[in-house]
């Protein structure tokens, strides 16, 4: 349908479909350009700066912003960040690969219904989430109060402010990144191939790891990389449940351009810290690339 | 080998499979034919334990398996989409079971290179199931199937993907490798041709109950019921009268109003009313007086060329109608045409009373 007035009139029409695509990409690339590509040229540029007494930045190239970021401080603020992350996307996989599985071997009118309750979550803001969490958490909250009332422990668990909230809160906001990739794999996956599994003599776990884990690899490194990445750069969480007592870095970088004003600095760890989504970007990816292909 | 005992599946208010009773001998090739939705493949899934039976026994080679898992019996199955691992290369596809019973890798590669050979898929062993054709496909199914050498083998329509040549072909090589294994292979389809072709016996399905177990021909020559005499091959299903009785015959009325002289042996005392098939090609067609038992004049009132045969249909003044098949002989004696007034004959013998109701079958 497309090509067919080109084809008749012929001529300058012919090249039509290509322009168009610029013409409707235009937006896209416009939004990239404004909001992705610019914003990052002026971090690396302001991260080759320098300040002057009052804070403001100063033109003047250097590399003592990233000498910085190699401070044994800031080393184990991201390591941390890291271990925070990985963490996070474990937990998600443990508890969303279940889920996902669950949720994609039902009748489809029950597994719509289920996809629905995954998401309403999002219906809601993000922060209230997280304070709906302090709530819950907090020495004289929701969960405390169950626990106390029950006679399950004699005085009020310390919970909210610690790094136990922060995985908690962690885990909470990325689940449904886990679960959406791996439902989307676990539906496809034909349950013919788990019979013929069991018939070959393959009991449930031999099912799982020959079988299964391998038809649905690429929607857990898809999940993978929707939490692990994110999870390493967020810092609302870690303020409001870790209160701001486990600095991540995204808390740290926040800090620079907020608190500490020191903008070159912050924008050196911004950098660094875009490389490293990159290369994990890039790994898992590949990694992912490979198993469907394979 | 396989002992069947009043086996009843439902699904909710359907009764998939209903009180059904058979023996399987080890070394056979069964199989369970009938439309879909009669159960057979229910059945099948009973035998390979991916269904459990709510009442009834299943034994294979002696041991209840009824309540067993599928990875604990000696049993694999064919199945319809192959259900090969896309990750996993044509060998690793057929090693998939050996490697499950932990067989030793030494041993593991030869049985492997045996089958690939045995089915043809020498130079494949690297490639993934999505560069295989269909056929290609089917092998490696099968091949994965038979190299753990299970005691029975189900195959669940595993032809019915195939075209129709390609078919041909394998219907002839999956009977080979049976007699070659001496394996017992459950065969499910709704084919009547294929079942006909390569079965020992055939058990006919209707609505969940078992129609009638018996060879081919027996299946083909003496169906039981008007189900099986209609769904194997094609029949005139008469509904007949019985009008007198002796100890050398029985004379029958035929709605329409033909009178037949039918076998004694067929016909059961006390019966006064039943159907009674006859194979179009069992009705004699000729210009000529013809010599039967049974002789009618009748009327050509449609004639359908089909290459080597004729179909005809023909009327009787009484207005009873039959199909007939004829070899094709147009071009050599006087040939029979749309219009044209016969002599049609029926011998006693290829009347064949059936029932309505499935009736009790016993088990061989």
């Amino acid at each position: 349908m497309q090509t067919l007035p080109a084809a008749s009139v012929g001529g300058p029409h012919a090249r039509t479909p290509r322009v168009w695509g610029w013409v409707l990409l235009a937006p896209m690339l416009l939004w990239l350009v404004l909001f992705v590509i610019v914003p990052t040229l002026i971090l690396v540029i302001y991260s080759f700066c320098s300040r002057d007494d009052l804070g403001r930045v100063v033109f003047d190239f250097t590399f003592d912003n990233y000498a910085r970021v190699f401070d044994p401080i800031y080393l184990r603020v991201l390591g941390r960040s890291l271990g925070f992350a990985a963490l996070t996307t474990v937990l998600c996989v443990v508890i969303g690969y279940p889920v996902a599985w669950f949720i994609a071997r039902q009748r489809e009118a029950v597994r719509n219904r289920l996809l629905l309750l995954v998401m309403i979550p999002f219906w809601t803001s993000f922060l209230i989430r997280t304070y709906a969490w302090i709530t819950i958490l907090k020495s004289e909250g929701l969960l405390n109060g169950l626990l106390l009332s029950a006679g399950v422990i004699p005085e009020p668990l310390k919970l909210l402010y610690t790094p136990v909230a922060v995985v908690i809160g962690l885990v909470y906001a990325y689940l449904p990144f886990m679960i959406l990739p791996i439902y989307g794999s676990a539906e496809k996956l034909d349950n013919t191939l788990v019979e013929a599994a069991h018939d070959l003599g393959a009991g449930p776990l031999r099912a799982f790891s020959e079988v299964i884990i391998p038809l649905t690899k690429p929607g857990i490194a898809a999940g993978v990389l929707l939490v692990f990445v994110p999870a390493i750069g967020m810092f609302a969480i870690t303020d409001l449940m870790g209160g701001a007592k486990v600095p991540m870095i995204g808390n740290v970088i926040q800090n620079q351009f907020s608190k500490a004003s020191n903008w070159p600095f912050g924008a050196a760890l911004g950098v660094i810290f875009t490389l490293l989504f990159i290369i994990a970007y890039a790994f898992i990816q590949r990694r992912a690339a490979r198993s469907s292909h394979s | 080998m396989i002992e069947i005992k009043e086996v009843t599946k439902r699904f909710g208010d359907f009764t998939a499979v209903d009180n059904i009773s058979l023996h399987i001998n080890a070394g056979e090739f069964i199989t369970l034919l009938g439309p879909s939705g009669c159960g057979k493949t229910t059945l099948l899934r009973m035998l390979s334990g991916f269904e459990t039976p709510d009442a009834g026994l299943i034994r294979i080679g002696g041991e209840d398996v009824t309540h067993l898992a599928p990875y604990r019996r000696n049993v694999n199955q064919v199945f319809q989409s192959y259900a090969l691992f896309p990750h996993m290369t044509v060998r690793e596809n057929i090693g998939f079971g050996l490697r499950m019973q932990k067989v030793p890798s030494a041993e593991a590669a030869t049985r492997i290179e045996e089958v690939i050979a045995l089915v043809a898929l020498q130079g494949f062993e690297e490639r993934k199931p999505a560069q295989l054709s269909g056929g290609q496909r089917q092998r490696v199914a099968l091949a994965r199937a038979i190299v753990p050498r299970p005691s029975v083998l189900l195959l669940d329509e595993p032809l019915s993907a195939l075209d129709a040549k390609l078919r041909g072909q394998m219907q002839i090589e999956l009977k080979r490798l049976q007699k070659l294994l001496g394996m017992t292979f459950v065969f499910v389809t709704h084919d009547q041709e294929e079942a006909l072709t390569m079965s020992d016996r055939i058990a006919v399905f209707n609505k969940g109950r078992l129609e009638q177990l018996g060879t081919a021909t027996e299946i083909y020559h003496q169906p039981r019921t008007a189900f099986v005499a209609d769904f194997i091959g094609e029949a005139n299903l008469l509904p007949a009268e019985l009008i007198a009785r002796t100890d050398t015959m029985v004379r029958v009325r035929v709605e329409g109003g033909l009178e037949l002289t039918v076998n004694p042996a067929q016909w059961p005392a006390g019966l006064t009313q039943a159907l009674i098939s006859v194979r179009p090609e069992k009705v004699h067609v000729s210009k000529k007086p013809v010599d039967c038992e049974n002789v009618f004049e009748a009327r050509v009132s449609e004639e359908l060329f089909q290459g080597a045969m004729d179909r005809l249909l023909l009327e009787f003044p009484g207005g009873a109608r039959l199909t007939a098949i004829v070899a094709n002989e147009s071009a050599l004696r006087e040939a029979i045409h749309e219009g044209d007034t016969v002599w049609c004959g029926l011998h006693n013998d290829d009347l064949v009373v059936v029932r309505t109701e499935p009736g009790s079958v016993q088990p061989a």
